[in-house]
């Protein structure tokens, strides 16, 4: 019972957290580079957990994403609901994926993540985003491992600490 | 099938993410989409959730400040150390006095300015501060410290002391985000100061570029050139600088010039901004004056005469 409230708790944490890095500002040049923190968190809890974070979960928290960004609202619901979808199905196979091909299927997610992002641009008719907007998924790649390995071990931390 | 659904193996535990939901959800995102795009409801929320809101800009504001503090802490140190090796003992409590009042006297002079501004305009004017945080990489948005309940309303220009930086776009109770006008989606009605020539300056998303583009190719414009806000369309009054002209070149299709300009105002640098208040008209018809004769209707109108009922024809 504690220890479901712990793991609640890094939930709640890390979703919060991701919230915050999202909204941090970073200096002029490495903007384009900032990964889609909310996307990595619901990958994560998607593969690790579905119990916990089921589409309607995800969906929310999109909602709430997008309440504090002030886009469209919607925007980034829809976005993260198709996110955890393809995460949820191919769970099985991802979970067993050494780490570089859990990178490479972390950066496909991301750049379909963005592909939607590009068409519902064009449907509110926003202007079309410069090559930049590209490198996010890439930058998202390469923090995946650490995500996963920092995420991971506070959960591993915290199931020895209870038993 | 039912059976298959209701084994719980995780390899084959698709149940719980049909397809049906999906389309669910998808179908709810869209529809969510399509009315805030109609309604624009998503101001109306972000008004109901301010107070859940704001904390959290503050609180992702704050590495940056500390990342900003602690810079400019180490930078002085430097800088402490490098006179302390060119200038001999004696000198340096007076060097370091020197630096302090040099520091004070630039604030001073940046204060100054924006005094004389807020004074040259005769209209009201007020102060906010930037809040740092980025809403969306992708779009040149600007937080600010002033919201509903200082009487921000949405459309004041934004300037700082050397030009025009943008326009309010969204205003929450107790702040307020701007629109810059290195935006790819902003466009200000300007003149080149020197020859008069009215045309409009689009952002393009970078934070150092205007562009100018649909210049007749016989007009005079040439780098160096000041524009100026033109005050046609009414969002920004007349005369404010926006921006020099870097460069000029054909387009692509050769019938029209495009020049490339530098914005005035210092867009990546500015703390403090100043917000235009609305003009009031100051000349026009005058107010209609309260009736001052006699009340009009305390005797009853003449009630005409009834045409009789079944008036013979």
């Amino acid at each position: 019972m504690n220890r479901q409230r712990a793991n609640l708790w890094l939930f709640v944490a890390s979703l919060v957290l991701a919230c915050l890095l999202q909204l941090m500002p970073l200096p002029e040049l490495l903007l384009p580079f900032k990964p889609y923190w909310l996307g990595l968190v619901v990958i994560y809890w998607a593969l690790e957990e579905p119990e916990r974070l089921g589409l309607g979960r995800a969906f929310l928290f999109g909602l709430v994403g997008d309440v504090l960004q002030g886009d469209l609202l919607g925007d980034q619901a829809l976005r993260l609901a198709a996110l955890a979808f393809v995460v949820l199905r191919f769970r099985s196979r991802l979970r067993f994926f050494p780490m570089w091909q859990q990178a490479l299927a972390v950066l496909a997610l991301l750049v379909n993540d963005r592909v939607v992002s590009v068409m519902v641009r064009a449907f509110s008719g926003d202007p079309m985003p410069t090559a930049a907007f590209w490198y996010a998924p890439f930058a998202g790649m390469l923090a995946w491992p650490w995500v996963f390995l920092l995420i991971d071990d506070v959960r591993a931390r915290l199931r020895t600490h209870e038993s | 099938m039912a059976i298959a659904r209701n084994d719980s193996s995780p390899l084959f535990a698709a149940g719980a993410t049909s397809t049906l939901r999906l389309i669910v959800y998808l179908a709810a995102g869209v529809a969510l989409m399509v009315a805030d795009h109609r309604g624009r409801y998503l101001e109306t929320v972000r008004q109901y959730l301010h107070l859940a809101i704001e904390p959290v800009y503050r609180i992702a504001a704050m590495p940056a400040d500390a990342a900003r503090s602690l810079r400019l802490a180490v930078s002085d140190r430097q800088a402490l150390t490098q006179e302390n090796q060119r200038l001999r003992e004696a000198l340096l409590l007076t060097q370091a006095r020197l630096n302090r009042l040099g520091a004070v006297a630039e604030q001073n002079t940046r204060l100054k300015e924006l005094l004389e501004v807020q004074h040259s305009l005769g209209m009201g004017v007020q102060l906010a501060k930037l809040i740092d945080v980025v809403l969306d990489p992708s779009r040149q948005r600007i937080m600010l410290d002033a919201g509903a309940n200082q009487g921000i309303t949405v459309g004041q220009a934004v300037l700082d002391a050397y030009g025009v930086m943008g326009q309010i776009s969204e205003v929450l109770p107790t702040t307020s985000s701007a629109i810059l006008i290195t935006d790819r989606s902003h466009a200000v009605p300007v003149t080149i100061e020197r020859t008069g020539l009215r045309t409009i300056a689009y952002g393009n998303g970078t934070t150092d570029q205007l562009e100018v583009p649909n210049i007749p190719v016989s007009a005079d414009v040439k780098a160096g050139d000041k524009l100026v806000t033109s005050g046609l369309g009414g969002g920004f009054p007349a005369g404010f600088p926006v921006g020099v002209i870097d460069s000029v070149s054909a387009d692509a299709s050769g019938m029209f010039a495009a020049a490339l300009a530098r914005p005035a105002a210092a867009l990546e640098r500015s703390g403090d901004v100043l917000l235009l208040r609305p003009l009031a008209e100051p000349v026009g018809p005058p107010a209609p004056a309260a009736s001052g004769g006699p009340p009009v209707d305390t005797s009853p109108p003449p009630v005409p005469a009834a045409p009789p009922a079944g008036g013979a024809r």
